[in-house]
């Protein structure tokens, strides 16, 4: 497996140039598994401001992300629900913990590449669709003002 | 746990799996292949690998065309299939098989060639809940076109048709059935002869979805009285990129041409075109050659095992499956009984999900297909998103069940809720 092919998602080309192969046992390492069961903020936000939605049309994985943002562009609270794989909801949970209380320029300056990143373990071109998803959400949301 | 004497005698020696130089391999893990993925495509046996490289180094032409040697060569061998899958499926004439891309390609010619010109905006389109997306689509598609109806033959929790409701879903309006032979998510076997002939008493067509009946089972396209049955070469150790269409002889006459361009004419004039013959007329352009001439060689080499045999392997295969995977605690299986299913059976866990199953299993070997099996609407209808299938082939073994059951077994205990918690956030 000379040649990485990068992650292959939705329009955007970033360069995380990790190679392909890629070792089952270690897309479920432990800090992930950790995530899975005992998720950060997983739930609704009675007090959203910011909400959005999509699924992963090969799998059929959702993740919905509620967001309270402040005047000032602050990240005030974030929580999501989904239904999905262990990547999808695992990296779901480090995102909002990772977002939450800081700000909308920080989000749009999070790449899908630092996403990969915060997830770790390397991950096929499919399965960055699975960890990149929540990450997508997120990116909507800060644009999506519930009425 | 072991076979029953009886199923042990219908399990087809290993020897068959010789033919299949793939599964002499190894999984990307570096463990013994264990291939189950058998729903979404099947393998190829050296009988088949050959006729295409024979016909790549000795025969290959365009068919139809040319005067040269080749092209009688190839052209010969591309029909000699179509009389062989004819009577594969006990078709009358060998013209009622149209060659396609695939199942899909097959409905969709019935869709827009048949549906464009028979379906009016008062009509309806009746199918089941279990269909393929290839086979609902395509439907939603002719409706948007005619505004005609689609109404749904629901499915009981068990996921087999409610045949009840049938004959209130079928009136006057309804043009057109459209109904898989076996489900490729339940493995449920509908009872096609009943249903075709409870849609004749109102003068409704019946397309038959048989994708993932023909390879595993005889076939009988006169039996079944159908009027449109469509299925895939790659499904039953053909090439992929070969399928076909049957229809009777009176239906595909009356029907015009969906693709136009070369083959499907009888003459052109600079201003308009007259019309070749069936089966030329809906095979536009050059056919997939190759492909075609490799599915005559699966469907050679299927006869010689013996599609009743099949059956039996994978009734055998299934039941030794479902006997097992039923005493994993939190496993949950969709579909019937064994007795009422084909060989492919697909289940969740209650965690993880599909997807991380699949990547699981794969490391011990074992492919499987996860998601949602291009049938969401089913999925739906068992309110879960995605699940997990093992599907059987005349080259699978009890002891690739068993593999696939210790491997399920690992994957669940390694998910089972533990009281882990989040360990502190990690700062950059």
């Amino acid at each position: 497996m000379g040649r990485s092919l990068g992650p292959v998602v939705f329009g955007q080309l970033p360069t995380y140039t990790k190679l392909m192969q890629t070792n089952e046992e270690e897309i479920y390492q432990e800090h992930i598994l950790d995530h899975y069961e005992d998720p950060f903020h997983s739930g609704h936000l009675p007090d959203a401001t910011h909400i959005h939605e999509e699924n992963n049309p090969l799998c059929g994985d959702v993740v919905r992300i509620e967001l309270k943002l402040g005047d000032d562009g602050a990240i005030e609270d974030g929580y999501f629900t989904g239904k999905g794989c262990v990547i999808s909801q695992a990296s779901a949970s480090m995102l909002l913990e990772e977002m939450v209380g800081k700000t909308v320029d920080d989000i749009k300056d999070f790449s899908a590449d630092k996403m990969l990143e915060l997830y770790g373990p390397r991950l096929t071109p499919n399965r960055q669709k699975c960890c990149l998803l929540s990450w997508k959400v997120l990116q909507s949301a800060v644009h999506a003002p519930y009425q | 746990m072991s076979l029953s004497t009886a199923d042990d005698l219908s399990i087809l020696p290993e020897s068959w799996r010789a033919d299949f130089p793939i599964l002499a391999g190894r999984a990307n893990s570096g463990q013994p292949l264990i291939y189950l993925d058998n729903a979404a495509s099947t393998q190829r046996p050296v009988p088949v690998i050959d006729a295409l490289r024979h016909l790549d180094e000795n025969d290959y032409a365009n068919v139809h065309r040319g005067i040269h040697t080749l092209s009688e060569r190839s052209t010969e061998q591309y029909e000699q299939a179509r009389e062989k899958v004819r009577r594969f499926i006990n078709a009358r004439h060998a013209h009622e098989i149209i060659f396609t891309s695939g199942t899909t390609a097959s409905i969709n010619t019935v869709a827009r060639s048949w549906g464009d010109a028979n379906v009016r905006a008062e009509d309806e389109i009746l199918v089941t809940t279990m269909e393929h997306h290839s086979n609902l689509v395509p439907w939603q598609q002719l409706v948007a076109r005619t505004g005609a109806t689609i109404r749904h033959i629901p499915i009981t929790d068990d996921g087999l048709l409610i045949l009840e409701a049938l004959d209130a879903l079928l009136t006057d309006r309804t043009k057109l059935l459209a109904v898989a032979s076996v489900s490729n998510v339940l493995g449920t076997v509908n009872p096609i002869p009943e249903i075709i002939s409870r849609a004749r008493t109102v003068g409704a067509k019946v397309l038959v979805d048989a994708a993932q009946s023909v390879p595993h089972m005889p076939t009988d396209v006169l039996a079944w009285d159908a009027d449109f049955v469509a299925f895939s070469g790659h499904k039953m150790v053909g090439p992929s990129g070969i399928g076909v269409l049957y229809g009777k002889e009176g239906l595909l006459d009356a029907m015009p041409p969906f693709l136009g361009g070369g083959s499907m004419i009888n003459r052109v004039y600079a201003d308009r075109f007259t019309l070749a013959e069936l089966p030329a007329k809906f095979e536009a352009g050059t056919p997939p050659i190759g492909p075609a001439i490799g599915l005559g060689a699966a469907v050679d080499y299927l006869e010689g095992i013996g599609l009743k045999k099949i059956h039996a392997h994978e009734k055998s295969l299934i039941r030794y499956a479902c006997a097992q995977l039923c005493e994993i605690e939190g496993l949950s299986m969709l579909g019937p009984s064994p007795e009422q299913r084909t060989g492919l059976v697909s289940f969740t866990l209650s965690r993880p999900h599909a997807h991380d199953i699949a990547q699981l299993l794969d490391r011990d070997g074992i492919a499987v297909r996860a998601g949602h099996h291009c049938a969401q609407p089913l999925h739906d209808r068992f309110g879960v998103t995605a699940s997990t299938r093992a599907s059987f082939y005349l080259y699978n073994t009890p002891k690739e069940v068993d593999a696939l059951v210790e491997s399920i077994g690992t994957v669940q205990a390694r998910f089972r809720p533990s009281g882990r918690k989040r360990r502190p956030r990690r700062h950059s």
